[in-house]
């Protein structure tokens, strides 16, 4: 059964359509990642998600249930960590804990419990009873996670969930997300705009760009599909024999795109271990000197510029955060 | 019921965070605008809210009880220390429950409608603005500091639709001698009509809030 399933959501605020169809589904139990740059459209996928906002066409199933028909169904099943931590800062952890436990009609020791319980989940018994305003970025997020967890949700939405935080931060709560995908029978959705991020935490992925979902699967499969890994070969002595170089290469069978990039020829080749000897060998007996061999296999990068025919990092700075 | 319920675990929440720095209490009779909802929406809080099951209604009311309690308090020092200084509530039992009341009832209208315009506009600077503009004039033209049979003619008949003034009346006739009661109910029932229509009004803006985003 998919746990979420998106179709042809189309959101529009004034002069920018932020959601110009986008469509995917999330399998339950996995943790799905939409990838995509600043104002790509992701934050705003989520809030249709999670019923702040209504789009103005398309449908949306989470945990079965409509999220426009039925919001308040839909609601009950999911888990919000908002981008902005949504704490109330003036109250202690335990605070803010007990409020949403009870939000969510959870009473009594039943909720005591609970409360006890996520606080241990996220590692912050030690900080419950103090006020928020003196905990850590990293500690604030946890506590966020914890608030999203309190009633025991099928589906968890993190939104840019290491967005602000330094990068000894972001390492443990990936450890954090990935302890939740296996732990609770969890659902998890996790919109980000960090390459590395969406390769180590996904189990499959949709990458997003201007309202539009380019490309759907798992990282492996979205890499794999570009066809290629990269061999880089560095000349000792680039002089004059550069263009004989890559006129070698290129005759090398599959390979694709080469290029010369100062002492650095550049190829695609299907398989590139396999690829290193023979192209070596060519090389050696067209007398042409070898610094350097280096395979790479595509990264996300690649598959961004290769789907959307623009650099992920430029796209990403162009477009300001919303 | 759901509204109930959840407008009352919100109003603990809220109420836990003003024991914590009790001096908000004195200060907010100084300055009794309040636009905590304003911070909470800044902060991100009512989104939080928002995606759960959470009735919306609660989210706004909440607020509006809030306001009425910190005024019963208030109102409750101000009796201590009136008392302190020889007062006497002539109207007994009776007359402490309508001062208290009345402090509740003048405090949740204010409170209603600053919520609602903070919803529209959403900036703490102009709620300061808006605040000092209505609040003070609606002081100067009620009873507390002129009599109402020594006012010019004008200002006598304002005041007669300033619901500040409602509410100074009704608490002097339960302390002094001989105060009406018939009086005391009527501005009782015309402040809490005030306080169901600015609820309405804040309701509204909230809905327009959530359809903004």
């Amino acid at each position: 059964m998919d746990a979420i399933t998106v179709q042809d959501l189309r959101k529009r605020y004034k002069d920018v359509q932020a959601l110009d169809g986008v469509t995917f589904d999330v399998h339950a139990g996995e943790v799905f990642g939409l990838l995509g740059p600043n104002g790509a459209g992701k934050s705003t996928t989520v809030r249709v998600l999670t019923t702040l906002t209504k789009p103005d066409s398309g449908h949306a199933l989470v945990a079965g249930h409509d999220v426009v028909r039925h919001p308040n169904r839909a609601r009950r099943a999911i888990g919000y960590v908002p981008q902005d931590s949504g704490v109330d800062r003036d109250a202690t952890g335990r605070e803010n804990l007990m409020l949403q436990g009870r939000i969510y009609g959870l009473r009594g020791s039943g909720v005591r419990a609970r409360v006890k319980e996520v606080l241990e989940l996220v590692g912050l018994p030690d900080a419950a009873d103090r006020v928020v305003r003196g905990y850590s970025g990293g500690m604030k997020r946890r506590l966020d996670i914890a608030l999203g967890l309190i009633h025991r949700p099928s589906v968890l939405f993190l939104d840019e969930p290491t967005t602000g935080l330094d990068p000894e931060a972001r390492a443990a709560m990936w450890v954090e997300v990935e302890r939740l995908a296996n732990q609770e029978s969890l659902t998890i959705l996790l919109t980000t705009h960090y390459l590395e991020e969406a390769d180590q935490l996904a189990d499959r992925l949709a990458i997003v760009s201007r309202g539009q979902v380019v490309v759907e699967g798992t990282p492996d499969d979205l890499k794999r599909g570009l066809q290629g890994e990269l061999v880089t070969v560095e000349l000792q002595d680039a002089d004059g024999r550069a263009p004989e170089a890559v006129a070698v290469v290129e005759r090398f069978p599959g390979a694709r795109e080469t290029k010369l990039d100062g002492v650095h020829v550049r190829t695609r080749v299907p398989d590139g271990a396999q690829a290193i000897p023979t192209l070596l060998a060519s090389l050696s007996s067209a007398g042409i000197a070898v610094a350097s061999v280096t395979t790479s296999r595509p990264s996300l990068d690649d598959v961004y510029l290769h789907y959307t025919g623009r650099e992920f990092a430029a796209d990403d700075t162009a477009v300001g955060a919303v | 019921m759901r509204v109930a319920r959840d407008t009352w675990w919100m109003v603990v929440r809220q109420a836990i965070n003003l024991m914590r720095e009790p001096i908000w209490i004195a200060l907010l009779l100084i300055q009794p605008m309040i636009w905590l909802l304003l911070t909470d929406l800044d902060r991100n809080v009512v989104s939080r809210f928002l995606a759960t099951p959470a009735s919306r209604l609660s989210i706004v009311l909440s607020q509006v009880v809030r306001s009425g309690l910190t005024a019963l308090i208030q109102a409750l020092i101000i009796l201590l220390v009136g008392l302190a200084l020889g007062v006497r509530v002539h109207g007994g039992a009776l007359g402490w429950i309508v001062v208290l009341a009345v402090g509740a009832l003048v405090a949740m209208p204010f409170a209603a409608i600053s919520n609602g315009i903070a919803l529209l506009v959403r900036r703490e600077a102009t709620m300061i603005a808006t605040a000092n503009f209505v609040g003070l004039p609606l002081m100067f033209l009620s009873s507390i500091l002129i009599q109402q049979t020594v006012m010019p003619d004008w200002m006598s008949q304002v005041s007669r639709f300033n619901p500040v003034n409602w509410g100074v009346r009704a608490a002097r006739d339960a302390v002094v001698v001989g105060g009406k009661w018939d009086d005391v109910g009527m501005y009782m029932a015309l402040l809490l009509g005030l306080t169901a229509v600015t609820s309405l009004f804040a309701t509204w803006t909230f809905r327009t809030y959530q359809r903004s985003i």
